[in-house]
């Protein structure tokens, strides 16, 4: 870096070139955050001339009281505890195969990552299709172990497994790219010291690979929690625009959505966006803060 | 060495059977979009139809206006991707090599920024987008995502490695911040730029929620949207079904198979996006 003060002339010509990027960002990432926070406070809006009449913790107390809230909450977190561990565990263990195959390792690579370039609506599309109770892929494989045919679809206690299988199996190309590069970065010589040493291949995994790798466990279970709070498009596309029987599958952005889009409550709406982004904010807080104790940057 | 042999041969064996179930989705839409309606529901399913049936592609692609969808999405995609690159790399070169005041708190401030979700802006968005007149437009699928600060941040990260002897010689040469910028910095961070660039392309062209909300008719609809649109005529018609799942699909795994290396270099560089 040039260890120049800045001028005005030189602040001038670095925000000629800032201008375009700062001008979209400012309307549409910056701004949007104070008028959400701003718009959960409306109580009386005129969507049309964008009047404010009446400001209030109605929108709040509104969802606070809303047991479909409740509800969407609730399953957003059932969604992540289930899509999660899974993931993470699943993508960290083909990860692990992978960087040990000597063979056709490309293509693997290949084959685990396609779905994560696949359109969400077009998959779930299949997804759903596999899913069908009665001519569905999924309960004809099934039949074969003695297993009778499963509404995945209908029944509300299988909707959310079904969510939660298709999730994993579309995000875990992405992770096992980053558990990859977690692996190449691990300098050979710390197993091999470990191998002298006698210990056997579990041990250097449990005292070498594991910790050495937990920066990037970290990363790959923070950012896998935050998609997994912002769940929309499978939803909507496997239940037909619907969040699921008996809303079995109502999620946070599913309820802003119903409030926002089918019934034009923007105040309510933009609460519940509040809540969203303060729960993705607290939990990925207590990921950190547990990440202190128990990941070892090397 | 014979260990050696049996355990590499095990760990094929167990990552093919991985692979084939991360597939299996893949061939089964394939295989449905090929079977006629009756062989759809057949029980226990096939896997390869009887007789190939091809014109259900066609079919399909008549069935909605799927050509309007296509372009629209071409439209979305190619100027989001190409619009996106350009304020990015300016501003980059800016965060990177420039001096000025307030350079730090717009950087805390962007950074920051990252960490609120996208869901939460949809409405203050939309509000804006309906003052200016943009719903159902390709202003309002364009304009929002022609800057991403999380492009931005990586691609400062690959200026940043550029080293500063080659800005000073520029300089010295009498040659400009801009002809430097696109004569030496994008050359030299091509296959950054490239890695960014797919996976805006495969990001826009697989988008759903956005344009869910801000296209009613047909005109402006992208594939994603239009895909949705026509599962309610297609009703049970599961072969049209999947032969348009197909067409959605494929553009995005043909840019993947050919590009693969920068999608998979981009991501390991930034693994932040999501």
């Amino acid at each position: 870096m040039i260890k120049q003060h800045p001028t005005i002339k030189s602040t001038l010509i670095a925000f000629a070139y800032l201008a375009p990027m700062l001008i979209i960002t400012l309307v549409f990432n910056i701004y949007p955050i104070f008028k959400s926070f701003a718009m959960s406070f409306y109580t009386k809006y005129d969507f049309f001339t964008d009047k404010v009449s009446a400001l209030g913790w109605a929108n709040y107390k509104f969802i606070f009281s809303d047991p479909d809230f409740y509800l969407s909450v609730r399953n957003t977190l059932i969604f992540v505890l289930g899509v999660v561990p899974f993931s993470v565990l699943l993508s960290l263990i083909i990860a692990l195969l992978l960087h040990r195959v000597r063979f056709l390792a490309g293509l693997f690579k290949t084959a685990y990552f396609l779905p994560f370039v696949t359109s969400t609506v077009a998959i779930s599309l299949v997804w759903q299709w596999i899913y069908n109770d009665q001519y569905g892929l999924l309960n004809a494989f099934l039949s074969h172990f003695g297993v009778h045919p499963i509404d995945w679809l209908n029944d509300p206690h299988w909707a959310m497994p079904a969510l939660i299988i298709m999730t994993i199996w579309k995000g875990l190309g992405f992770n096992i790219i980053l558990f990859l590069v977690g692996l190449s970065n691990i300098d050979k010589r710390y197993d091999q010291v470990a191998q002298i040493d006698g210990a056997n291949a579990w041990q250097r995994f449990i005292h070498v690979t594991l910790p050495l790798l937990s920066p990037m466990t970290f990363l790959v279970s923070v950012t896998s929690v935050i998609s997994g709070f912002k769940v929309f498009d499978e939803i909507f596309v496997l239940f037909g625009g619907s969040p699921g029987p008996g809303k079995s599958t109502l999620t946070i952005v599913f309820y802003l959505y119903q409030k926002f889009y089918s019934e034009w409550k923007y105040g309510i709406a933009a609460a519940s966006g509040v809540v969203l982004f303060l729960l993705i904010l607290v939990v990925t807080i207590i990921q950190f803060w547990y990440s202190r104790k128990h990941v070892h940057y090397a | 060495m014979t260990k050696k042999r049996i355990s590499q041969a095990l760990l094929i064996i167990i990552l093919t059977l991985g692979a084939i179930t991360m597939l299996v989705p893949f061939i089964w839409m394939l295989s449905t979009a090929l079977k006629t309606a009756p062989e759809t529901v057949r029980v226990p399913p096939t896997w390869i139809p009887k007789h190939l049936q091809w014109q259900n592609f066609v079919t399909a692609w008549h069935a909605a206006p799927f050509l309007t969808y296509f372009i629209n999405s071409l439209i979305v995609t190619t100027v989001t991707t190409i619009g996106q690159l350009f304020t990015t790399i300016l501003a980059a070169f800016a965060f990177s090599r420039l001096n000025f005041y307030g350079k730090n708190f717009l950087f805390a401030l962007f950074l920051s920024t990252m960490m609120v979700p996208g869901e939460m802006l949809i409405i203050p968005n939309f509000v804006t987008l309906s003052k200016f007149s943009l719903i159902n437009t390709f202003g309002a699928l364009i304009i929002p995502w022609l800057a991403s600060f999380f492009a931005v941040f990586t691609l400062r990260q690959t200026f940043n490695a550029i080293p500063n002897e080659l800005y000073y010689a520029a300089k010295l040469d009498g040659s400009s911040d801009w002809h430097f910028l696109w004569t030496m910095m994008v050359p030299l961070s091509k296959s950054a730029i490239t890695a960014i660039g797919i996976l805006e392309v495969i990001g826009s062209w697989n988008s759903f929620m956005w344009p869910l909300i801000v296209t009613n008719t047909a005109k402006v609809r992208t594939l994603p949207v239009g895909l949705n649109a026509f599962t309610s005529d297609a009703g049970t018609q599961f072969q049209l079904l999947m032969a348009a799942s197909t067409f959605v699909i494929l553009p995005m795994i043909i840019v993947y198979l050919c590009l693969q290396k920068y999608i998979i270099a981009g991501i390991s560089k930034s693994g932040l996006k999501g």
